[in-house]
């Protein structure tokens, strides 16, 4: 049993959309059970695939039980990188699948089984891209969740949502599309789509090293692959997409879509190309890092120019995905930079979907949509208030969040790959994350200013005039009556505490994560 | 110019054909104003890179990846283990077989046509399909609810509107 891990983390949220179909459809209460079975499932075979990989090292799975001679079988392998990943995409979604219980009975009631049909084989499509050892095989299960995300995304009523899913389709198909043209010149030139033997076959074989087809194959891939995590350039699909999708949608979708795509990217240069060809034969670091620069520094303009909530942290997506690219690139060293990458893609999964919880119970329950409505909201609904502060600080980089960590580990190896423009970069938009979030701290707590035109300082007082009497008692009942359900509650603060966690036990997980970068084959010393 | 074509243009021809179908496709997916239109663009894209898949794993004056000796054997086999007695010459003729069978598996790269890039496109296709599956349905949601499929006139329609950023 525990042989097949790798295969139930994918099963059971396939069949979970299969069942979910057959009975879901006659009969809506009977969709959530079986979601949260699949997701439990999946959940604990990461979990025991976590552990397994911590004490006895990689897995290596066979679909079929083809095996490697014939070359024919789809390889899936999860190793230091990936394990991880896995994991936290299993916990995402279980976390959203909670949150969405009172959501899809307002949102698309006769909707329910459609929904979560799609949900789980999102699901199974990232889990599919986190473990699959095939180049081949990645790209259909890119197709697999990038078209349940189309759906979810045009789920909504809103009349932008499905403008917004149709230019990520085209978007996200063309991306797809360059990737596999990539994965095409690899495999002329080579004649393998498993990522080891294409590896051995780069390593070995200097004349198809150094071939041209190689390199623009690299390319045509990499382009994929930043269309489809909104690389600054190419992010246009994101903020529409994300901010007009119902909010149980754009919780699944903006914590985890992006970061799986950073995942690929990683997975291409360090097990595909390998981090010496990369960084050494292609030389392309430093280009790389200036892109990032200019994502990061244009995402936090974005953000700032933003007056709706959910727009402006999709623009804050658009930075964070800058961050991930630049520190997978910084090729400093002692690969720190590397670290903080893969550290950051747990963190900024976490953050990501603490704030979009918060925000669409702030949608949900007070009708906010723009940064003006939070008016007040800390009275009103100080639970989610907290989660929303407890993000909003990881986001800034404060201690001990785990946006703090990971903020250190990139920093660090900037300044050790002599990236000091990425330092600079990452020091004015935590600054700029600063401003949004305090800006966003002081409408919640203090109201809006009256210089705002919304109304005047003493209309206010006199609005909240029963207000400071409740104040002091945050539990109260009469205030939680007003706040967000449990089940929409729950997950945020488990998110939250997730958050903290991270950031305290980054030491064990760092240290994770730098015995894989140093088993690599050209490890650290580039 | 012929020394180009005979150098550059002949040896990839494969090449050329399927970058040009793909920049068609492309540039119908970005500068077409209808939506149906951009579709079809990307359905031509799509088929770009199908074409190139495809001629990877063509190999000139080589046959079809079938092999007829193997299928004969399995025929054969199946009656004769229906059989209480087997036929006296059977024994030679199964080993005779058995020979045939290693040359069967043996078999000369260079004689067939690679099948792995085709099989690779069935899949690429059944995604194709169903990517136009959900751009199309979609596309019919965007005319059910703005009356217009022409790109300039939704845009209009969306800044009309008043939650507008």
């Amino acid at each position: 049993m525990s042989d097949q891990l790798p295969i139930i983390v994918l099963i059971a949220p396939l069949f979970g959309a299969l069942l979910v179909g057959l009975w879901g459809m006659r009969d809506h209460r009977a969709c959530y059970p079986l979601v949260f079975t699949a997701l439990l499932t999946s959940v604990t075979a990461a979990v025991a695939i976590l552990f397994r990989v911590v004490n006895h090292g990689a897995i290596d799975y066979f679909v079929g039980g083809w095996e490697k001679p014939l070359g024919l079988g789809i390889q899936l392998r999860i190793d230091a990188l990936n394990a991880p990943v896995l994991l936290i995409i299993t916990v995402v979604a279980l976390l959203v699948s909670f949150f969405s219980i009172r959501r899809t009975g307002e949102e698309q009631a006769e909707k329910t089984p459609h929904f979560y049909i799609l949900f789980l084989l999102l699901c199974t499509g990232l889990c599919g891209i986190t473990i699959t050892a095939d180049a081949f095989n990645l790209f259909v299960l890119v197709e697999v969740s990038s078209l349940s995300s189309y759906g979810l995304v045009a789920m909504g009523s809103n009349k932008r949502g499905t403008m917004a899913a149709f230019h990520y389709l085209l978007m996200g198909t063309v991306g797809a599309s360059f990737y596999l043209i990539g994965v095409g010149y690899l495999y002329l030139k080579t004649g393998s789509l498993n990522m080891q033997d294409f590896h051995d076959i780069l390593r070995n074989n200097e004349a198809i090293r150094d071939s041209k087809a190689i390199t623009i194959g690299f390319l045509f891939m990499l382009v994929g692959i930043w269309i489809k995590m909104a690389f600054f350039p190419l992010y246009g699909w994101l903020p529409n997409a994300y901010s007009y999708a119902p909010s149980s949608s754009s919780s699944l979708l903006a914590p985890l879509m992006t970061k799986v795509s950073v995942y690929v990217m990683l997975r291409v240069m360090i097990s595909l190309f390998g981090l010496e060809w990369v960084f050494v034969d292609l030389g392309w670091s430093h280009l790389v890092v200036w892109l990032a620069v200019v994502a990061i520094l244009a995402g936090s303009l974005l953000a700032l120019g933003q007056r709706e909530l959910k727009k402006m942290l999709c623009y804050l997506i658009v930075v964070e995905v800058g961050y991930m690219v630049g520190g997978a690139w910084l090729a400093d060293p002692n690969l720190w930079g590397m670290t903080g990458t893969i550290y950051h893609i747990l963190a900024d999964a976490l953050m990501t979907l603490a704030l979009f919880l918060a925000a669409g119970n702030f949608a949900r329950h007070l009708g906010a949509v723009e940064l003006k409505d939070l008016d007040g909201v800390f009275r009103k609904m100080p639970l989610t208030s907290l989660g929303f502060i407890v993000a909003g600080l990881a986001i800034i980089g404060v201690p001990p969040t785990c946006g703090f960590f990971s903020k250190f580990y990139l920093i660090r190896g900037a300044i050790e790959g002599d990236h000091w423009e990425f330092v600079v970069a990452l020091l004015v938009s935590s600054l700029v994350s600063a401003v949004l979030f305090f800006r966003i701290f002081e409408i919640a707590y203090f109201g809006v200013k009256p210089s705002d035109g919304h109304g005047h300082a003493h209309t206010h007082e006199d609005a909240y005039s029963p207000e400071p009497t409740q104040q002091g008692r945050v539990g109260d009942l009469t205030l939680l009556r007003r706040e967000a359900p449990l089940t929409s509650l729950v997950p945020l603060l488990i998110t939250g505490v997730l958050i903290v966690a991270l950031g305290l036990a980054n030491g064990p997980i760092v240290a994770f994560i730098r015995t894989f970068l140093e088993t690599l084959p050209h490890g650290p010393a580039l | 110019m012929d020394n180009f074509f005979q150098e550059s243009i002949a040896p990839h021809f494969n090449f050329w054909v399927y970058v040009v179908i793909m920049m068609i496709g492309l540039w119908a997916v970005i500068a077409k104003n209808n939506l149906i239109k951009k579709l079809i663009g990307l359905s031509i894209f799509q088929s770009a890179i199908i074409l190139l898949y495809v001629s990877l794993g063509v190999k000139d004056g080589a046959a079809i990846p079938i092999l007829p000796h193997h299928e004969e054997h399995a025929d054969a086999a199946a009656p004769d283990a229906g059989q209480a007695a087997p036929a006296p010459d059977a024994v030679p003729v199964s080993e005779s077989h058995r020979g045939a069978d290693h040359a069967d598996y043996a078999v000369d790269p260079a004689t067939i046509v690679n099948p792995l890039p085709h099989v690779l496109m069935l899949t690429a296709i059944v995604v194709g399909v169903a990517t136009l599956g959900v751009a199309l349905a979609l596309a019919q949601r965007i005319f059910a609810e703005f009356g217009s499929l022409e790109e300039n006139e939704l845009l209009i329609q969306l800044k009309a509107e008043p939650t507008d950023e």
